[in-house]
């Protein structure tokens, strides 16, 4: 966990973890409102860029769930 | 002002609620049915003389001075033990009563000696009192007898005389004064619980004895001063009333240690202070201290704190000393500097759980408005975050549920992650006495903790492997569900019930049974079934938890997993059940309460939602960011990444208690300006620019909210030795910048606090004076606070079972480090122990150590004592080991109260999923033997010391 991607897409699938046993709908909409309201706007923007670039690492619900995320910004 | 004298009513209060009305002295009373006649004479305003008898203990009935006549009964009873009935006629006075309580004294006198006047307990000794009270104006006897005063007699040794024990710091106990009233005994037993007196010897040769006759120091004594408290004469006295003399004022306030929130009578003498007592009408102690509270507040005036502002342009630079206004300047410049540079987030701050609600509340309005973003954070981050979140999203609030009163009513106790016997040690021994009445107690953590085992009591102890909550709560849960031992009847009144279905069969699956997780967890499913069936039918069950809880990668779904539970067996809502963090520091559920998590205004509100922060945006008028800032862990990471540059830190001293020492030395040294505005010059000031002196909570008013929700007010009793409260400060900081913040005193930071938070509308200086202290929340709908939450409903509204999938820790452990750290607290240490270090707490532990279960220690050949090299991914320290079987084999353990072990050099940048709380509770390390100190130990000592360097002033020239 050294660089900073890495980093906040292992937070971000820990947060899907918690989610996944709820199922894949509601676990796409928590995870979308905990990053929102949690995470710092400097902190979506890199987690954005790294979807753009492939969104390498990310469990496919915290996928999802970015996705929608950054539709509603 | 004048000193507070507080009525000893001789014995205990009744709860009964049947009434007694009697005769004393020709008044007719009424009192509760088992008070006793003593209590009832002193509730009509009649003294009835005593010596053994205070209110703090149960009757006792030895000194036989509180004799009374009762018409119609033979003899003259003892009015401690006598309880009232209706209609009794009492006389408390007759030329009897005289004859019988002057012999008395007459023996006691006889044997004690006449140096009233260099008596350290002059002017506050029962015994010259009562001495007053029957006439004593001879001693028949003379002085000459067998005696325990003097050291010899008749030219021989005396061997019934016996030196002083001055063996603890802060008390001396002088048995040539003792009148072997038993009152330290008792409060010992009944009051602290830990049995550690005991009178040896009968008649003529009883004898208080620590112990088996050992000093205080070396027996189990605790220091918590309850028997000090309860002397009636000089014979157990604090030594600061010894040096000093007797107070002439006090100041109720509250003590600025754990979470408690233990109020004080802090007795002066001009500005200083004589001695803290324990405040009867404090309704988080009740009249019961702590080592730390009642004598470890010598720190206020240590000569180490640093009292003159001071800046420096470079962390490698000495300081230099210079006025407020150039220190104030200073900093405002490069954090404006900074803001321009690196844009207005690139700046940020940490409120302090030490400093009061009002301080706490200006900081974060200092960031959010002055700053301008909301990367404001507390320490609340990296201890009971997880429990803000966890219990917001179940029961819809983020504070513990009950009152401390509420044990009382308790039939199990649930203690999950918490060593109360040492980190809060006043709740602690009011758990211990429920205890001894009967309460039934679990204890789920890796360690055998004090809690486990102590004079009568014995816990069924769950010893799980450090990272498996989860799994362990989950298995409870499946108990519950299983054997159908779930309160129905209230899940469906107060609960959703279809989210209850989905838990339920959840936590139903086989996987989840005790049996099935056994493997992992460690625990034993017979004593886990069994402890899920005494906490779901043993009648009132309240579950308290501590930060073994909240300091794990999965410590929100912990919490939630415990509000789970509480639900399922109905036990929220009336005194006796709940949940109930115990906090850690003195303020940290104010500090959150206050608006410190960069996401939240203060009451718990995003700042997303326009309504809320359109209120505050008018109040402050000014325009707020409406995105969430950082979080300590993300201030960090942003630092080094180079987009977090400038750090206001109050109280607070992130480098010893924040996880990953290596990287938080790596964010500080990154940063372009850290201001640290605090007591002593700690470590993190050693990554500083700008140090600005703090005041102690002796020198300032305000408030602090204690665990229960309870606020009660801090009382200045002394100048700031720096000038200025810190409030102060952060208002000169905030102007400095070109924010301008108007207060001349903080109960108008309370009115403002009030008027924008809901839950603390009806809290104001006035109230708190006049109630002594109140729960929030505290409105219109409940203007004396709230002792019990979630009374006839939740706050969310329905109650919300959250699914609670355990998932294991990335921390493994594996061949190259096999063992499990984690970590505690000692009772007698602080936190990072800037203030308890600084006092005389340190005889009782003067270092870190490593406990090591005896298997694992001789398998590295380590022995007790021995140096040894503990070491992570994250980095290596060394310390000694005490070897011990507290702990299970393969986990071992460690407190974080000394910088020079630096434990947290040790700890992982693993965080709660939900909060980033760190996991401090959870290392893969390795031990081996070591000659001394690590290459990292030595090279950070050097650092500190070149570091605290403080130029010598120079003298302007003529």
């Amino acid at each position: 966990m050294s660089s900073s991607p890495d980093k906040l897409v292992y937070m971000a699938n820990q947060i899907g973890k918690f989610f996944h046993s709820q199922g894949h709908e509601r676990a796409v909409q928590g995870i979308s409102e905990h990053i929102w309201k949690f995470w710092d706007p400097r902190m979506r923007k890199q987690i954005f860029a790294h979807l753009d670039a492939g969104g390498a690492g990310l469990e496919p619900d915290v996928l999802d769930a970015l996705l929608k995320l950054r539709q509603q910004a | 002002m004048s000193l507070i004298q507080e009525t000893d009513f001789g014995t205990p209060k009744s709860k009964s609620e049947t009434m007694v009305t009697l005769t004393i002295d020709g008044n007719q009373i009424t009192v509760p049915e088992g008070t006793s006649i003593m209590r009832a004479a002193m509730e009509a305003g009649t003294q009835i003389p005593k010596l053994c008898a205070t209110d703090m203990v149960d009757a006792f009935g030895s000194c036989r001075l509180c004799l009374v006549e009762i018409e119609g009964r033979a003899g003259t009873p003892a009015s401690c033990t006598t309880p009232v009935m209706p209609g009794l006629i009492v006389h408390t006075q007759s030329e009897r009563l005289k004859k019988l309580r002057k012999g008395v004294m007459e023996l006691y006198i006889s044997d004690h000696p006449l140096d009233c006047l260099t008596c350290a307990a002059n002017g506050d000794c029962e015994l010259q009192d009562m001495a007053g009270a029957v006439g004593l104006r001879d001693v028949r006897y003379g002085y000459e007898g067998e005696n325990h005063v003097f050291a010899k007699s008749h030219g021989c040794e005396n061997d019934n005389w016996m030196p002083k024990d001055e063996s603890n710091p802060y008390f001396t106990y002088d048995p040539s004064k003792c009148i072997v009233c038993s009152r330290c005994v008792r409060a010992c037993e009944e009051v602290q619980g830990t049995f550690a007196l005991t009178i040896s010897g009968r008649g003529f040769d009883s004898r208080v004895s620590p112990g088996m006759n050992e000093s205080f120091l070396g027996s189990e004594c605790v220091s918590c001063g309850a028997c000090v408290q309860a002397c009636p004469t000089a014979t157990l006295t604090e030594k600061s009333v010894i040096e000093i003399g007797q107070p002439e004022h006090s100041v109720v306030t509250t003590c600025a240690y754990c979470g408690v929130g233990c109020a004080f009578k802090a007795e002066m003498r001009g500005e200083e202070v004589v001695r803290m007592v324990p405040w009867k009408d404090g309704k988080a102690n009740r009249g019961h201290s702590c080592v730390k509270g009642r004598f470890a507040w010598g720190y206020t005036t240590h000569k180490e704190r640093i009292l003159k502002p001071m800046i420096r342009e470079r962390i490698e630079d000495p300081w230099q000393e210079v006025s407020w206004d150039e220190a104030l300047n200073f900093a405002a410049a490069k954090f404006k500097g900074i803001q321009q540079k690196y844009g207005r987030d690139a700046v940020g701050g940490i409120t302090s759980s030490r400093c009061t609600n009002e301080e706490t509340y200006l900081v974060q309005k200092l960031i959010r408005a002055g700053f301008g973003n909301n990367n404001v954070d507390t320490c609340a981050r990296v201890c009971h975050s997880p429990t803000g979140y966890g219990l917001s999203q179940t029961y819809g609030t983020s504070a513990g549920t009950q009152d401390f009163d509420s044990v009382e009513d308790t039939d199990v106790v649930l203690i999950i992650g918490a060593n109360p016997a040492s980190a809060h040690p006043v709740f602690a021994s009011r758990l211990k006495k429920r205890l001894r009445q009967g309460a039934r107690l679990i204890v789920i953590d890796p360690r055998r903790t004090e809690m486990v085992e102590s004079p009568h009591v014995k816990a069924l102890h769950l010893p799980l492997m450090p990272g498996t909550n989860v799994a362990v709560l989950t298995a409870l849960a499946h108990v519950i569900v299983t054997e159908g031992l779930a309160d129905e009847a209230f899940v469906r009144e107060r609960c959703d019930w279809s989210e209850f279905e989905d838990w339920a069969a959840f936590v139903a699956q086989d996987k989840h049974s005790p049996e099935a997780t056994a493997n992992m967890t460690g625990v034993d499913p017979k004593a886990l079934r069994e402890a899920a069936r005494i906490y779901a039918t043993g009648g009132n069950g309240a579950i308290y938890y501590g930060l073994g809880v909240t300091e794990h990668s999965q410590g929100s779904t912990t919490v939630i997993a415990i509000a789970n539970l509480a639900m399922v067996t109905g036990n929220i809502g009336r005194p006796g059940v709940g949940v109930n963090p115990l906090r850690g520091q003195n303020n940290v559920q104010g500090s959150c309460d206050m608006g410190s998590f960069p996401h939240e205004l203060p009451g718990y509100r995003h700042i997303a939602g326009d309504a809320v922060r359109e209120q505050f945006e008018a109040m402050w008028n000014v325009k707020l960011n409406n995105e969430p800032g950082l979080r300590i862990p993300n201030m960090f990471d942003a630092a080094i990444e180079g987009s977090f540059m400038g750090l206001y830190v109050q109280g607070e001293d992130i480098l010893q208690s924040d996880p990953n020492t290596k990287h938080v030395v790596a964010a500080l040294s990154a940063m372009e300006c850290v201001i640290v505005h605090d007591l002593f010059l700690n470590e993190t000031a050693n990554y500083a620019h700008v140090f600005l002196p703090g005041s102690t909570f002796l020198e300032k008013d305000g408030t602090f909210t204690n665990a229960e929700r309870r606020i009660q007010r801090v009382r200045k009793v002394m100048t700031p030795l720096n000038g200025y409260a810190d409030w102060e400060v952060t208002i000169m900081l905030g102007k400095a910048m070109g924010f301008t913040m108007n207060y001349s005193h903080p109960s108008e930071i309370m009115d403002e606090i009030a008027a924008l938070t809901p839950t603390f509308a009806g809290v104001s200086y006035a109230k708190l004076d006049e109630l002594g202290s109140v729960q929030w929340p505290c409105n219109e709908k409940a203007p004396e606070g709230t002792p019990v939450m979630h009374i006839g409903g939740f706050v969310r509204g329905k109650g919300k079972f959250i699914l609670t999938e355990y998932i294991a820790t990335d921390e493994r452990t594996g061949p190259r480090y096999p063992l499990l750290l984690t970590t505690g607290r000692i009772l007698s240490q602080y936190n990072v122990g800037a203030q308890t270090r600084r006092t005389e707490n340190v005889v009782w532990h003067a270092e870190d150590r490593l406990e090591i279960h005896p298997h694992d220690a001789e398998q590295r050949g380590v022995r007790d004592g021995d140096w040894v090299r503990l070491a992570s991914r994250a980095g290596e320290t060394t310390l000694r080991a005490e070897i011990t079987d507290r702990v299970a084999p393969g986990v071992v353990y460690t407190t974080f109260h000394h910088p020079d072990t630096q434990a947290n050099v040790i700890t992982t940048d693993f965080s709660d999923w939900a909060t980033n709380c760190p996991e401090y509770k959870v290392t893969a390390v390795q031990i081996s033997p070591s000659n001394g100190p690590s290459d990292w130990q030595k090279a950070y000592d050097e650092q500190a010391r070149n570091s605290r360097r403080i130029a010598p002033v120079v003298e302007a020239a003529e």
